[in-house]
C-alpha cells in the first residue's frame, strides 16, 4: 500500500475541516453560562481525548491482525497508532489540566475519575515503547508488543465503561444522560472539531507510515546499489523494522 | 450545560484558552518539524543514491580502456 497517496488532498481537508470548526467554535457556539469563555477548551480538549483513546483501539485492531497472520506491517501500524496516540494523550493532559485550573482552581483533581482513569491509560501505554525497546530480538518484540497493544487496547473501553458507571460526576458529561447534554448550538462545532481531529490523527498516522516505508524502501535500494557494506546495521530500537520490499 | 443570556458578567480566563489552544497547535507544529527534517534526510539519501547508482552506470564502460591498455601490452 502506498501511504503517501492523496496525502495532500487529507491534508487540506484536515485543515480545512479543523477550521471550520474552531472558528464554528469561538464565533458560532454560545458561551457556557458556568464557564464562561474557558469553556472553549472543550472544543480541542475533548475530540482530541476521544480521538487519543480511539487511537490505542485501532492499535489493538492492528496487533489483532499482526498475530494472526504474522505481517510485519499490521505490527508497524498498531506501532504508529500508538505512538500518535500518546502524542495526542500528551495534548490532553495538558489542556486538561489548564482547564482544570481555570475551572476548578487545580492543575489536578486526584478524585476526579475521568482525569484518573486517562492517565493511567496514558501511563499503561507509556511502557509500551520502553517494552519494545527491552526486546532484541525483532519477532519476539513485535509480538509480545502486539500481545501488550491487544491488552491494553480492551481495558480503554472497559475503563471508560467504568467511569461512566462511577457515581462522582465532577468533570462534565459531553454525551449526558439524564439532566442534558449539549446544546444543539454547541454540537455542530464539537462534532466538525471531532471528525478535523480524526482527519488529523488519520493524516499524521498516514504521514508516519509512509515514512517508515520510504525510509524501509531506501535502505533496500541502498543495499541493491552499494551492497551490504554500505548499509549500517540497524541497532537495537523500539520501532518495527519493514522487510525489504 | 446553561447557555448564558448576557456575557458580560463571566469570568474572563482567555489567557487559560490561549495556553490550551497553544498547547495543541505546538504539538502538531513541533509533529511537522520533526516531519519536515525526515524529509530533508530520504532526500539527502536519495541525492546519495543517485550518484552511487550513476557511479554503477559508468562502471563497466571503465573496463575497456584497461583492456586496450593490456593488449597494447601484449603486443609489445
Amino acid at each position: 500500500m502506498l501511504y503517501g497517496t492523496r496525502l495532500r488532498a487529507l491534508s487540506i481537508a484536515t485543515c480545512a475541516v479543523l477550521t471550520a470548526g474552531l472558528a464554528l467554535a469561538f464565533f458560532y457556539a454560545p458561551m457556557d453560562a458556568d464557564q464562561g469563555f474557558m469553556q472553549k477548551i472543550f472544543y480541542v480538549h475533548v475530540p482530541m481525548a476521544i480521538v487519543a483513546l480511539c487511537g490505542f483501539v485501532w492499535g489493538g485492531i492492528n496487533a489483532i491482525q499482526h498475530l494472526r497472520t504474522r505481517d510485519a506491517k499490521y505490527d508497524l501500524r498498531s506501532y504508529v497508532a500508538i505512538h500518535l496516540s500518546l502524542i495526542l494523550g500528551v495534548g490532553v493532559l495538558l489542556t486538561g489540566s489548564i482547564w482544570a485550573r481555570s475551572s476548578w482552581g487545580h492543575w489536578w483533581v486526584w478524585d476526579e475519575p475521568t482525569l484518573v482513569s486517562f492517565l493511567i491509560v496514558f501511563l499503561l501505554y507509556a511502557t509500551y515503547q520502553p517494552l519494545r525497546f527491552s526486546i532484541e530480538d525483532r519477532e519476539k518484540q513485535a509480538r509480545y508488543a502486539s500481545v501488550f497493544a491487544i491488552v491494553a487496547g480492551a481495558f480503554v473501553p472497559l475503563n471508560f465503561l467504568a467511569v461512566r458507571l462511577a457515581q462522582a460526576y465532577t468533570h462534565p458529561r459531553v454525551f449526558a444522560t439524564a439532566d442534558g447534554g449539549l446544546p444543539a448550538k454547541m454540537q455542530l462545532p464539537f462534532y466538525l472539531c471531532l471528525f478535523g481531529m480524526a482527519l488529523l490523527y488519520i493524516t499524521l498516522w498516514r504521514y508516519e507510515m509512509a515514512s517508515k516505508n520510504t525510509s524501509a524502501k531506501l535502505r533496500s535500494l541502498r543495499r541493491k546499489l552499494g551492497g551490504d557494506e554500505v548499509v549500517a546495521p540497524v541497532g537495537r530500537s523500539a520501532a518495527p523494522s519493514l522487510p525489504s520490499p | 450545560m446553561i447557555l448564558a443570556q448576557t456575557t458580560p458578567a463571566l469570568p474572563d480566563n482567555t489567557g487559560y484558552v490561549a495556553a490550551a489552544y497553544l498547547v495543541f497547535f505546538a504539538i502538531v507544529l513541533i509533529y511537522v518539524v520533526i516531519m519536515a527534517s525526515k524529509l530533508s534526510r530520504f532526500e539527502r539519501e536519495l541525492t546519495e543514491l543517485n550518484e552511487l547508482a550513476e557511479q554503477g552506470a559508468r562502471a563497466p564502460s571503465e573496463p575497456a580502456p584497461a583492456r586496450e591498455a593490456e593488449e597494447e601490452a601484449a603486443r609489445r
